[in-house]
């Protein structure tokens, strides 16, 4: 996968993961332009279509596009699955996820997304594992917030 | 007193709260004035809260690069808050291009070694997601030990770190080639997975590894298997398919090494359709089946697979059926063709990538022995079709139709239905093609030209088809009144209403200035072919003499000089062309060059040019005016040189010559001038004007005159103005010489007068002497 952006319906960024090396004046360029292209299309159409050099996967959950971009030899059908699947994480995360969620809390999305995507490819395939994942480091997260708070130093443990 | 800063949800609500885009970047700013404060204090505490504002802000699209260095200053943080929201900030606002990226290296390979695990996984990540070359050389030991570690959390992030170093930095596949047999032994589902990707990129990048590799596949195989047959594991499966996401990792690995996956049968029984999970393996199974050589029986199978898929409701597997099938037509032809019925069925796909596909599929499943069929389906998807496909729809019929068109009428019917339909979509070439067809055809000039009449008569809008239809008529204008045609119903048509269709498509704002130029040219045609007189037509090339259109212009200016002063040669000039070779660009380059008189124009294409024996032709008519027994013969440099300057008017003024005037000849009061000019963008060309002018009591008649040159230079001689000379002072002959000299050889000229003059006829021949030298240097 080359990145992911996740875009409301008003065409507002939500969320951007680039796994290929960019400037950000053509980020922001290809951002534009692939929103554009994407809310033009209608509700009927087919999610995949061809763009520049690459094959655009897109899904809409609610309010929310999901858009893929991927290389020519990828699978355009496993791509929507992937999708699908880190929806369903978001979901089981924030139970009954809703776009507001994803605008309060996008620093959880990224991390939901970093423990099922890495450097573009499925790192893991079990709901489970990333869940827990999440939130073994949501809790060692917490321990340390309030270990510092109590200004107490205590050395880490293995978390998992 | 500093304010406490905000919370990020607080920021949020704020930024969400502006009611203008002025009012959000209003608190945008006054926030990230804030931000940089706290930055600049180096405020430990808030430091993390800051970064994710700013990161919020950074989304929406406003500048965020003063926080770069805070990232690392968070990263370099012992608290694992700092460090998951310094990662993040790293991700999102470092990249290759910032010298600052390489700074967090360092801290990169403190938290690969520090061992606690969710660090290291952050670290793994962003080094996945950002890490530039550099950064993968330093760190590659680092992640090659970490690919030994017992965590299967650890492992599974390092196996794709190193895919991403690996796309980085090539030499490193040699680092973890050793480790990844061992690590398909493992049962770890994302350790598979992330182990042949790895295993992938390696193959990718070097024979050597694929060879390698080769052992492993009944490894493969076996992992392939078991999930297909066992049981699910719930947590796996999406909806009853095993591991959807290993079987496909495993599917297209295969494709790798290049050998037969007898799997695939298995995978293609068992799995279950119903779902996309399902589909979207049978799909990879497909795409295996099509990137290595597989038997023709699985080639057969993968077709089937499609065209199932065909059949699917789900919009989206048609799609990928469509754009598979056409992978596969060049070398499956005979078993996609088996399910042309229904590619032709989804050209009725309302969604416009759908049926463009199918459109792609459908023109390249055309052979000869469904041609007409397919050609009725495709034109009718023509007439109904967006207007954004029209464009290939239309050159994709019009090539079909000229591969395997089975008569030549039927060819000819499919262009003008074409034409008519989508006139305006058509490649410019088209029109070229036409009349090249047309012109081919003998037995059916007839035919055309009244199915173009009739046409053209309905519509003349469409360019492409105004042109062919005008240059048509004016070919076979003679075959149009006469009115006989087996094949339709003879028409009657009248000599006027052919010339009224042509004045209106002349005059019509809708026309084309090419367009036009085939009008006026095909009336000019018509003066030859009709029976009745000329009077309407010159009057209409009259007009256009001081048309606006420079192209117009020039074309009306020689037919009208044609008409007046070359009636004799208008026939000739004006007969059927025979019909012309099409071969490479080359030749139509030439052929350009040897028009039709007076078509000098780059507009569009002309339709077919005359050939070499038909000039020579008219070259002798033109010796025929000024003589004959020329040494050398004069050698055109492009075939068409006389004719094109036929009709130059030769009492056009040249330059003053800077060269002086010759007097040549002087006898009884007739006298023999020579003005020579050399023109500036042209070293090697001479013009030499030759005046004959008579002073004395009778007058000169029959005046020809004939030159000679040396061997090495080259002399074409213009048709004179006139061949009388009235006494006492009357209008000179003046006569226009070209030679080309390009090797500067010395100039020598011969010439050879013969005219009465006194009722005597006159014969003199001599050589010019003291040729200025300026002439020929």
């Amino acid at each position: 996968m080359q990145f992911m952006l996740l875009f409301s319906r008003q065409g507002k960024l939500r969320l951007q993961k680039w796994y290929v090396p960019l400037s950000d004046k053509e980020k922001k360029k290809i951002t534009r332009e692939l929103v554009q292209t994407v809310l033009a299309r209608k509700p009927k159409m087919c999610s995949f279509l061809e763009w520049r050099d690459l094959k655009i996967v897109y899904k809409r959950y609610a309010s929310l596009y999901f858009c893929c971009a991927i290389e020519d030899q990828d699978n355009e059908l496993i791509t929507l699955e992937i999708i699908h699947r880190y929806v369903e994480l978001l979901d089981k995360y924030f139970g009954s996820v809703c776009e507001l969620d994803i605008i309060f809390n996008f620093e959880k999305a990224y991390f939901i997304l970093d423990e099922f995507l890495l450097g573009g490819e499925v790192q893991e395939t079990s709901k489970k594992n990333v869940l827990k994942a999440i939130e073994q480091a949501d809790l060692l997260q917490e321990k340390t917030e309030t270990m510092y708070h109590s200004k107490i130093f205590i050395g880490f443990k293995k978390a998992y | 007193m500093v304010a406490p800063s905000l919370k990020l949800q607080d920021l949020i609500e704020e930024i969400r709260g502006a009611k203008t885009q002025a009012q959000e970047r209003e608190v945008i700013q006054k926030e990230c004035a804030h931000i940089r404060a706290s930055f600049r204090d180096g405020d430990p505490v808030h430091r993390h809260r800051q970064l994710a504002k700013l990161l919020y802000v950074h989304m929406l699209g406003y500048p965020a690069h003063f926080g770069q260095m805070e990232c690392l200053k968070l990263i370099a943080s012992s608290r694992f808050t700092d460090k998951r929201v310094g990662y993040l900030g790293a991700m999102l606002l470092l990249d290759e291009r910032h010298d600052a990226h390489l700074l967090i290296t360092n801290s990169i390979k403190n938290d690969l070694s520090q061992g606690i695990q969710p660090v290291q996984g952050l670290a793994l990540c962003t080094l996945s997601t950002m890490g530039s070359a550099e950064m993968c050389r330093d760190l590659a030991p680092e992640v090659e030990k970490l690919l030994l570690q017992p965590s299967p959390y650890v492992r599974k992030k390092a196996i794709l770190t190193a895919v991403h170093m690996i796309r980085k930095v090539p030499e490193l596949s040699s680092v973890f080639l050793p480790p990844c047999v061992h690590l398909l032994h493992e049962r770890h589902h994302g350790i598979l997975l992330g182990t042949i990707t790895l295993i992938m990129e390696l193959c990718e990048r070097s024979p050597a590894a694929l060879r390698h590799f080769r052992k492993v596949v009944p490894q493969l195989v076996h992992i392939l298997r078991t999930l297909v047959t066992t049981g699910y594991s719930t947590e796996h499966s999406i909806s009853g398919v095993s591991d959807p996401f290993l079987q496909v990792g495993g599917h297209s690995s295969k494709t790798m090494t290049n050998i037969s996956p007898l799997s695939s049968t298995q995978v293609a029984t068992n799995t279950d359709t119903s779902r996309n999970a399902g589909n979207a393996v049978l799909f990879e199974t497909v795409l295996t089946i099509m990137d290595i050589h597989s038997a023709a029986g699985l080639r057969v199978l993968a077709v089937n697979i499609l065209g199932r898929f065909l059949l699917n409701s789900d919009r989206n597997i048609r799609y990928v059926a469509l754009t598979s099938l056409l992978r596969l037509v060049q070398s499956d032809h005979s078993a996609v063709q088996r399910h042309r019925p229904t590619v032709v069925d989804c050209l009725q796909e309302t969604d416009a990538s759908l049926s463009r596909r199918a459109l792609e599929l459908s023109l390249a499943l055309v052979n000869s022995s469904n041609v007409r069929a397919m050609m009725q389906e495709l034109q009718a998807f023509l007439e109904s079709c967006p207007p954004d496909l029209r464009a290939d729809c239309a050159s994709g019929i019009l090539l079909a139709a000229e591969r395997f068109a089975p008569t030549k009428r039927w060819h000819i019917d499919t262009i003008l239905h074409v034409l008519t339909t989508a006139g305006t979509h058509v490649r410019d070439d088209a029109v070229a093609n036409l009349t090249q067809l047309i012109g081919g055809a003998q037995e059916l000039h007839a035919y055309s030209v009244h199915r173009l009449y009739n046409a053209l008569a309905e519509d003349i809008s469409q360019q492409p088809l105004v042109q062919v239809a005008a240059w048509c008529i004016g070919e076979y204008g003679d075959l149009l009144l006469e009115g006989n045609c087996e094949e339709i119903e003879p028409l009657q048509v009248d000599e006027e209403e052919v010339l009224a269709l042509l004045e209106k498509v002349l005059q019509s704002h809708m026309s084309l200035p090419a367009t036009r130029g085939y009008a006026l040219t095909a009336l000019m045609k018509l003066s030859t072919r009709l029976q009745g007189d000329n009077n309407r037509i010159r009057q209409v090339v009259s007009i256009y003499r001081s048309c606006l259109d420079v192209e117009l212009q020039q074309r009306a200016v020689e037919y009208d000089t044609l008409f007046r002063k070359y009636d004799h040669m208008r026939a000739a000039i004006l007969e059927k062309m025979p019909l012309v070779e099409r071969d490479g660009p080359q030749a139509d380059e030439e052929a350009k060059e040897s028009k039709e008189a007076a078509q000098l124009s780059e507009a569009a294409p002309a339709p077919t040019e005359p050939q070499a024996s038909q000039l020579l032709d008219l070259l002798d008519l033109l010796d025929g005016a000024s003589g004959d027994a020329q040494h050398p013969p004069p050698l055109d440099p492009s075939p068409g040189g006389a004719l094109v300057y036929l009709l130059d008017l030769p009492c056009a003024p040249l330059p003053p010559a800077p060269i002086p005037d010759l007097k040549v000849f002087e006898r009884e009061g007739v006298q023999l001038n020579l003005s020579f000019i050399r023109p500036p963008e042209n070293p090697a060309l001479l013009l030499i004007t030759i005046t004959a002018t008579n002073s004395s009591e009778g007058d000169v008649t029959n005046f020809i005159c004939q030159a000679a040159v040396p061997k090495s230079l080259q002399l074409q001689l213009q048709a004179p103005s006139g061949n009388t000379v009235p006494a006492r002072g009357g209008l000179p002959i003046t006569q226009l010489f070209r030679i080309l000299n390009p090797n500067k050889a010395p100039l020598r000229l011969k010439l050879r007068l013969t005219y009465n003059h006194f009722h005597q006829s006159v014969q003199e021949i001599f050589e010019v002497n003291n040729l200025p030298v300026e002439s020929w240097q």
